[in-house]
């Protein structure tokens, strides 16, 4: 049986029906600054999550210190350490991960990748931006009001939030609280955009089981976010009242120093269930399209098509049903009911299955490939091993019995990096090094490339695989010093500072990694519109990097999936989505 | 074509057929308000679950029933009414008709944000007023929300309105009063579940129990 489908009643004719409304800009501040296209709105979005991204990077550069040489440094006193470990997670979280796969490559991607010539609503797109940059500037104010920024931990649970004695409890908790309700209603007008573009602006013959992975995964993740975030801007506009107006949603009665405080009757657990019917969806908020990019990656680069494309799709589906409902996983330690606690380890190792699916696809998508170990490749193998090492550690945390002594230490620092930080900017890479050549039509420097993958993946390896050792000895976390702790051995100072060592090496590649985004730009091997021979339609526009409208005079039409590689009887090792039968059928082998 | 079907094809077999670009302005919007109204049920959903969890704690002092807020419900089911009254006259042709009822939409709209305010004053001058006491501050944050959610609809419903006199484009007013419609009727169907939880006092002990909150 030939994969080569023959059809003629398959052949399309050109889209006829109304487009998308495009907004062309007459000025270069038009074009550039206050622009409607997705693809530069794209640009913007990861400009700004990559620049405010330093800024978490060098803070975690500060904790390390700290915890690598505690007290050689006068200027980080404990303070400033609760402070920075809470704007390096909250921004890594928010601000990067989000921001970026969400707002960066969904901008970007989805309206190439499903055939449409913009957002369907590229106003909103616009001001979707330019609202979370406000978010962002709000939050880097923080650094600069009395006080400091908030140190109340990245999950900013009351009373300690907002207690006096914390950190940045008068403006920097405030101004934490207001950029995030800002970011939510940036993201909820950018969100809206992905999912209806995705439902009602995909280009002719392109059915939603011809979507690549990549547009599936951020799909799914958006309409998490959406479904998610309100549970944060609740939570952030309660506490702010409490802070403000002197409410008591969150706060309960307390005596401090022998003084009766301003609240009464708060309930503090309601705060963390609120925080993590958010924060648990915010783990595939980022995943999620962390697994369609990765598939995507994979299959272009081992010219072969993904393993069990419909497996793929309702594992993605599941993930996003049942993240909603393991929340209090988190939550083990809060005194909770035991059966709720049986309860929500159960669905925490349900959600497994349909994760270790995806994992064996993506094996079997390598499996007797034709394996190029290009850049992208590399970081996506890599993600692999990555996910699948904090997926593991994940079975211990997930259960309530082996996560209770576990919960307070390094362990699950460890844990969380592995999946949640170290998994998804491993894809971040890979996308870039993939997409790099569409956005500017240059190549990045490959023997650069592969220095910061090999740095930044061994490096992190150095990093969070010693972590979960000192978790397993009692180390805690959160701690600005452990001192002289009695079952604290001398060899746990020592992995502290070779932690410490490996954290300053990995963050430095990544200069490395931004010289080569900027060095290639200029000087990069210019690329062609398709350097990858990859199917998917963002690499058939006729303009590489494509122009405003995306595909010139017509919209492509699709006539097949997303993974058509080394199809038997195919001379090229790939067939476009956009390659009607026939010419397919001129273009094989007499071995047909 | 079922979601169930469309989720099972093997788009790898062969050529699926020539499905349509689908893209249609109307239906993209509507399509868009029926997700942002998603967003919304699942905002006032979760205050209403936080409010019920704060009820079931021993303390619970509930706030004192405010008869201004009948009022203030029938002014919101007169808005309703009346943007149902616009799209009616809309998709007949009687433009006449649609300005006025239109108008009357949003004119009961004001009298029940108007009407919001004063039951706020209201309870700010009574005994019972506390900050602290948590039903007191949910009703402001529970009102408030849906108010914000009414003014946001207002600047919607005085962009459509500024839009009907003269010479217009029928066919994108009729989708842009069917829209305010739909959301007017959302909010007043949200409004109807917050005034039942506002005005329940004490007395949702056997809901509470059956949700396991108590």
């Amino acid at each position: 049986m030939s994969y080569v489908a023959h059809d003629e009643s398959a052949f399309a004719p050109p889209a006829e029906v109304e487009e998308v409304e495009l907004y062309h800009p007459k000025t270069w501040v038009g074009k550039y600054v206050w622009s409607q296209d997705a693809k530069v709105i794209a640009v913007q979005y990861a400009m700004t999550a990559m620049g405010i991204g330093l800024v978490a990077l060098v803070l975690s550069w500060l904790m390390r210190l700290q915890l690598g040489y505690p007290n050689s440094f006068s200027f980080i006193d404990p303070s400033n350490y609760l402070q920075f470990v809470t704007m390096h997670g909250m921004i890594m979280v928010i601000y990067l991960l989000t921001a970026l796969f969400l707002g960066g490559f969904g901008n970007y991607l989805i309206p190439l990748m499903v055939g449409a010539r913009d957002m369907v609503f590229p106003y909103v797109n616009m001001v979707s931006y330019w609202v979370y940059l406000f978010a962002v500037l709000l939050l880097v104010a923080s650094f600069f009001v009395t006080g400091g920024p908030t140190g109340a931990g990245w999950t900013l649970y009351p009373p300690q939030a907002i207690a006096q004695g914390t950190p940045g409890a008068s403006w920097g908790i405030i101004l934490m609280l207001v950029s995030l309700a800002f970011f939510i209603v940036g993201f909820t007008m950018g969100g809206l955009n992905y999912v209806v573009t995705v439902l009602q602006a995909r280009t002719r013959g392109m059915t939603m089981m011809r979507l690549p992975l990549t547009v599936w995964g951020i799909f799914m993740a958006t309409i998490l976010a959406l479904l998610a975030f309100p549970a944060l801007f609740v939570s952030a506009i309660m506490m702010t009242l409490d802070l403000t107006l002197g409410t008591s949603f969150f706060m309960p009665a307390i005596v401090s120093m022998g003084q009766q405080g301003g609240h009464s009757g708060g309930n503090p657990l309601l705060f963390q269930h609120l925080f993590w019917f958010f924060g648990h969806p915010e783990v595939y908020i980022v995943a999620l399209p962390a697994f369609g990019i990765v598939s995507d990656l994979l299959s272009v680069h081992a010219r072969k098509n993904i393993f069990g494309y419909r497996m793929m799709v309702w594992a993605i589906l599941a993930i996003g049903g049942l993240s909603f409902l393991v929340w209090a996983h988190h939550m083990y330690v809060s005194g909770m009911n035991p059966y709720f606690g049986f309860f929500f380890a159960t669905t925490t190792l349900i959600i497994a299955v349909p994760t270790a699916i995806k994992v064996y696809n993506w094996v079997l998508t390598l499996w007797r490939g034709n394996i190029h170990l290009t850049v992208p490749m590399l970081f996506a193998i890599g993600f692999i091993f990555t996910f699948i090492n904090g997926g593991l550690t994940g079975l211990f945390l997930g259960n309530a019995t082996v996560s209770v002594p576990l919960s307070d230490t390094m362990f699950v620092v460890a844990h969380f990096h592995m999946v949640m930080a170290v998994a998804p900017i491993l894809v971040v890479f890979g996308a870039i090094y993939h997409w790099y050549p569409k956005i500017t039509g240059r190549m990045l420097n490959d023997t650069l490339g592969k220095f910061h993958f090999w740095v930044t993946f061994v490096g992190t390896y150095f990093i969070y695989y010693p972590m979960h050792y000192l978790g397993m000895m009692g180390v805690p976390r959160r701690y600005y010093a452990i001192g002289g702790t009695d079952f604290i051995p001398a060899s746990a100072h020592f992995v502290n500072e070779w932690i410490t060592i490996a954290a300053l090496v990995v963050g430095a590649v990544q200069l490395v990694f931004l010289y080569n985004l900027v060095w290639s730009y200029f000087k990069g091997k210019p690329s062609g519109s398709n350097p990858w021979n990859a199917t998917t339609l963002e690499w058939q526009t006729p303009d590489t990097p494509p122009k405003h409208g995306n595909f010139g005079a017509a919209l492509p039409v699709v006539y097949r999936w997303a993974y058509d590689y080394s199809v038997p009887g195919a001379v090229d090792d790939f067939i476009p989505q956009n390659v009607p039968p026939r010419e397919v059928a001129g273009r094989n082998s007499s071995k047909t | 074509m079922s979601i169930f079907h469309d989720l099972t094809v093997k788009p790898w077999v062969a050529a699926q057929g020539t499905a349509e670009n689908l893209y249609d302005r109307a239906t993209a919007r509507k399509l868009a308000l029926r997700l942002f109204l998603a967003v919304v049920t699942v905002l006032f959903m979760l205050l209403v679950v936080a409010y019920g969890r704060r009820m079931a704690y021993e303390d619970w002092r509930p706030s004192p029933q405010l008869g201004l807020l009948w009022a203030n419900t029938f002014a919101l089911i007169l808005s309703s009414v009346a943007l149902q009254w616009a799209q009616f006259s809309v998709r007949r042709g009687r433009m006449d008709g649609m300005r006025v009822a239109l108008l009357a939409g949003g004119a009961f709209t004001v009298v029940f944000l108007v009407g919001q305010i004063l039951a706020w004053r209201q309870l700010n001058a009574m005994v019972y007023f506390d900050v602290t006491n948590p039903a007191i501050a949910f009703f402001y944050l529970i009102t408030g929300l849906h108010g914000l959610h009414l003014l946001g609809g207002m600047v919607a419903w005085g962009r459509t309105f500024a839009r009907v006199w003269g010479d217009f484009d029928v066919a994108r007013i009729r989708h842009s009063v069917e829209l305010c419609t739909l959301y007017w009727h959302f909010l007043l169907g949200v409004w109807l579940v917050l005034f039942g939880l506002l005005f329940s006092g004490n007395n949702l002990d056997i809901l509470l129990k059956l949700c396991g909150i108590r």
